[in-house]
């Protein structure tokens, strides 16, 4: 029997960051296989593409490290805290890194034009 | 003629009397073999008669006969049932006598998959299905879809079989199956029910039940037909007592007039008015009647979705905004709601729960719903308090011309201007969101598993152009549908199960797609993993009964609803999630949907993880649903 959880909250915009420099170097194929075994993509969609039901989409160009770092492990939304105890920061560099990874979507897709 | 009770009275005697015989008798007695003993043996041998010249036991008009002329002025088309020896007397009745025919006889593999199909089917009809089971076993698998229906406020028309006599029961099993009050175990989650003790007591509790259950708040209701009456021949006291009553069904509550009024006032002079809709159309007449409101204040609508309230397209369909909208609002008018609370709130469920209140500070709060009418207390399903201004105990859909009217009556000129620009803001915003929507659809769109919002309009591409009709959504997917397809029909969109019992979907959709195949729509459900497994054989009634359905399955390999509820858990305990798999997931090996199905009989494919696959195997499963059979495409696909 489920119990849903509730609707997330639209508060993490997804907007280029002004901070990237400070963006710690990470393994996009490692944070590939961390994002898939910390479960991030039960929220989020194995593409980190998001749902409007669990999870925002968080990439190709997700917030700064600094926040996303900071809501990773202080969220103040539906989203369980991952503490440093749970998910260290070079795990979480690696994630980062592959939500930045994630390609652009394709434009003009037929099945999504005006019908 | 000998009736039930005077044959098992000498069958009772025969058997003590053969108790009685030497030995040396009884050992040329074939063995009882052990299969005689099981529960699913067909009569007990001890109910036999083993001498020559026992009286043949017939009638030509058992009380059978005469239920099955009550059914039938209630007009049911169909009655769902998985068979018992319980109610064997209605059943053959019914097939016999009824010819089959109104209602036709649904055979079920269980009684879940039963109630779910007349849950389903109502919410297309608008009338409900009679449901046969028995009274013991067959309710205690039907409850967890009667506490749906309950809770989805949707009337299911059930008869349960029961052996009220204890004298004159079979040995061993019909013991089993019998039971004082078969109502009890349900009772706190249906409207009615009654134990008729004589033919026109069953009669006019037949009617009464179906009156009941059709006054909103709709619900389920029960009616235990004892053995004997079922079976037993009419007498000819009882035959000059007969008689059917009318039916007339019960004018749906409206609101009180004074009440309307101040809803009105307030409604009209709002700045930010914002309508809320869950379960508020209960008919075709209802989408109507909301739209005429809505373009009377040039207001906001948020549908919520347990019902097709509202246009998707509609330029005041602003449910992807519902939380900013409540923010803002200075009036919200809820129509049905099953949580005014939950709509006004927000809830979080972190290391501590709490909650806050996200409307303004006095913002006025309206209620329109008949569920003030009728409230149990054991189940608590009714949700959280909500302090609201007005409160009117009465039906939104009956109640929504009085308002309109007494809304049109107090716009004034410089009121009507306001709207105007209302609906100009509305408008655009309802064309962002959409564009909104189309965006964020196109990330992951090549991936596999394959994105939710890939396999929707890949199936909206290929129905968009029938008269189609979305019986079920059993799998919790990110609200594309919602989003992207164009609801314009009450029947386009049915809601959820109610109760958020799992197993619900895909029983729910064939229900559905049964009221559906005489209007010649094509009826399509998303059928989610976790619920296909719960009672399967209801592919097979599919099959057996002809009743066209595309299923596509919406396959996350896992309970994902409690997937995520483990991650929470796990790392609110500070554990990390590596082991939250551990029984919420459903692979290892994973699932053959298609050969399931097809062992049922059902067309299908799959599975499908390639997204390129998906609109070949659609297309192909559109001509099978067309010849008039069901087809499912299993799809892998991404959580939600």
């Amino acid at each position: 029997m489920l119990a849903p959880l509730a609707p997330v909250a639209t508060a993490q915009v997804q907007t280029p960051s002004p901070q990237l420099a400070a963006t710690p170097s990470g393994n996009a194929d490692e944070g590939k296989k961390l994002f898939a075994s910390y479960g991030c993509y039960q929220c989020h969609g194995r593409e980190a593409q998001g749902s409007s039901a669990t999870g925002p989409r968080l990439g190709p160009k997700p917030i700064a490290f600094t926040a996303f770092s900071q809501y990773v492990r202080r969220p103040t939304g539906q989203m369980p805290p991952y503490t440093a105890k749970v998910v260290s920061d070079t795990d979480l560099a690696n994630i980062y890194a592959f939500v930045q990874a994630r390609p652009a979507p394709s434009t003009g897709i037929p099945l999504l034009r005006d019908q | 003629m000998t009736n039930r009770r005077d044959f098992l009275k000498s069958a009772a005697v025969t058997g003590a009397a053969a108790a009685l015989v030497p030995s040396g008798a009884a050992a040329d007695e074939p063995r009882q073999t052990p299969a005689a003993t099981q529960a699913s043996a067909p009569i007990a041998p001890r109910e036999v008669d083993p001498s020559d010249g026992g009286e043949v036991i017939t009638t030509d008009r058992p009380g059978g006969d005469f239920m099955v002329d009550v059914i039938k002025t209630l007009d049911f088309e169909y009655v769902a049932s998985n068979p018992g020896s319980s109610f064997r007397g209605i059943h053959e009745s019914i097939i016999n006598y009824g010819n089959n025919k109104s209602p036709e006889f649904i055979t079920c593999c269980h009684e879940e998959s039963s109630v779910a199909m007349a849950h389903g089917y109502f919410k297309v009809e608008g009338k409900p299905m009679a449901v046969l089971c028995h009274g013991t076993v067959g309710l205690q698998h039907a409850a967890m879809a009667i506490y749906n229906a309950y809770c989805d406020r949707v009337p299911v028309y059930i008869m349960a079989g029961n052996s009220l006599d204890a004298t004159l029961r079979r040995p061993g099993v019909e013991w089993s199956h019998s039971v004082q009050d078969a109502a009890v175990m349900i009772r706190d989650f249906i409207k009615w029910d009654d134990l008729p003790i004589s033919l026109p007591h069953f009669a006019e509790s037949a009617v009464r039940a179906y009156k009941i259950a059709m006054t909103p708040p709709m619900m389920p209701v029960l009616m235990v037909l004892d053995g004997g009456l079922q079976e037993d021949p009419i007498s000819p006291e009882v035959a000059s007592r007969l008689r059917i009553p009318k039916l007339t069904r019960a004018t749906p509550p409206q609101g009180d007039s004074g009440a309307v009024a101040e809803a009105a006032r307030l409604l009209v002079n709002a700045q930010n008015p914002v309508i809320v809709a869950d379960r508020a159309a209960r008919t075709p007449a209802g989408v109507q009647r909301l739209i005429e409101l809505a373009e009377t204040l040039q207001a906001p609508v948020v549908d919520q979705g347990g019902r097709m309230n509202f246009p998707s397209r509609h330029p005041l369909n602003q449910s992807s905004a519902a939380r900013q909208l409540v923010a803002e609002a200075d009036v919200i008018l809820g129509l049905e709601l099953t949580d005014f609370w939950g709509t006004v709130s927000a809830v979080r469920d972190g290391l501590t729960r709490t909650s806050r209140t996200i409307a303004k500070p006095g913002t006025k709060l309206i209620s329109i719903t008949a569920l003030d009418l009728a409230t149990k207390g054991n189940y608590q399903d009714f949700q959280r308090y909500p302090e609201v201004d007005v409160a009117m105990a009465a039906d939104a859909e009956a109640t929504l011309p009085a308002l309109t009217e007494a809304c049109q009556r107090l716009i004034t000129a410089d009121r009507r201007t306001a709207f105007e620009t209302r609906r100009r803001r509305l408008a655009e915003a309802h064309g962002r969101a959409l564009e909104r929507a189309r965006a964020e659809a196109a990330y992951a769109w090549d991936a596999s598993p394959i994105s939710t919002a890939r396999m929707t309009m890949e199936l909206w591409a290929q129905i968009k152009k029938e008269d189609w009709s979305l019986v079920a959504e059993s799998g919790i997917m990110s609200d594309w549908t919602a989003q992207l397809w164009n609801f314009e029909k009450h029947y386009q969109s049915l809601g959820g199960s109610g109760g958020a019992g799992v197993g619900y979907g895909a029983p729910a959709a064939i229900g559905a797609a049964l009221a559906n195949k005489k209007h010649g729509r094509l009826s399509v459900t998303i059928q989610g993993d976790g619920d296909f497994l719960y009672a399967p054989g209801v592919w097979w009634t599919a099959a057996h009964h002809r009743i066209p359905l595309l299923a596509v399955m919406h396959n996350n390999r896992a309970y994902h609803q409690e997937v995520m509820h483990l991650q929470r858990m796990a790392n609110r305990h500070n554990r990390g999630v590596t082991r939250a798999h551990i029984g919420t997931t459903i692979d290892d090996p994973n699932v053959d949907f298609a050969k399931i199905a097809q062992g049922m009989g059902v067309h299908a494919q799959g599975p499908i993880t390639n997204p390129s696959d998906l609109a070949p195997a659609i297309a192909r499963a559109l001509e099978v649903v067309k010849r008039g059979e069901p087809s499912l495409i299993d799809v892998v696909t991404q959580p939600r």
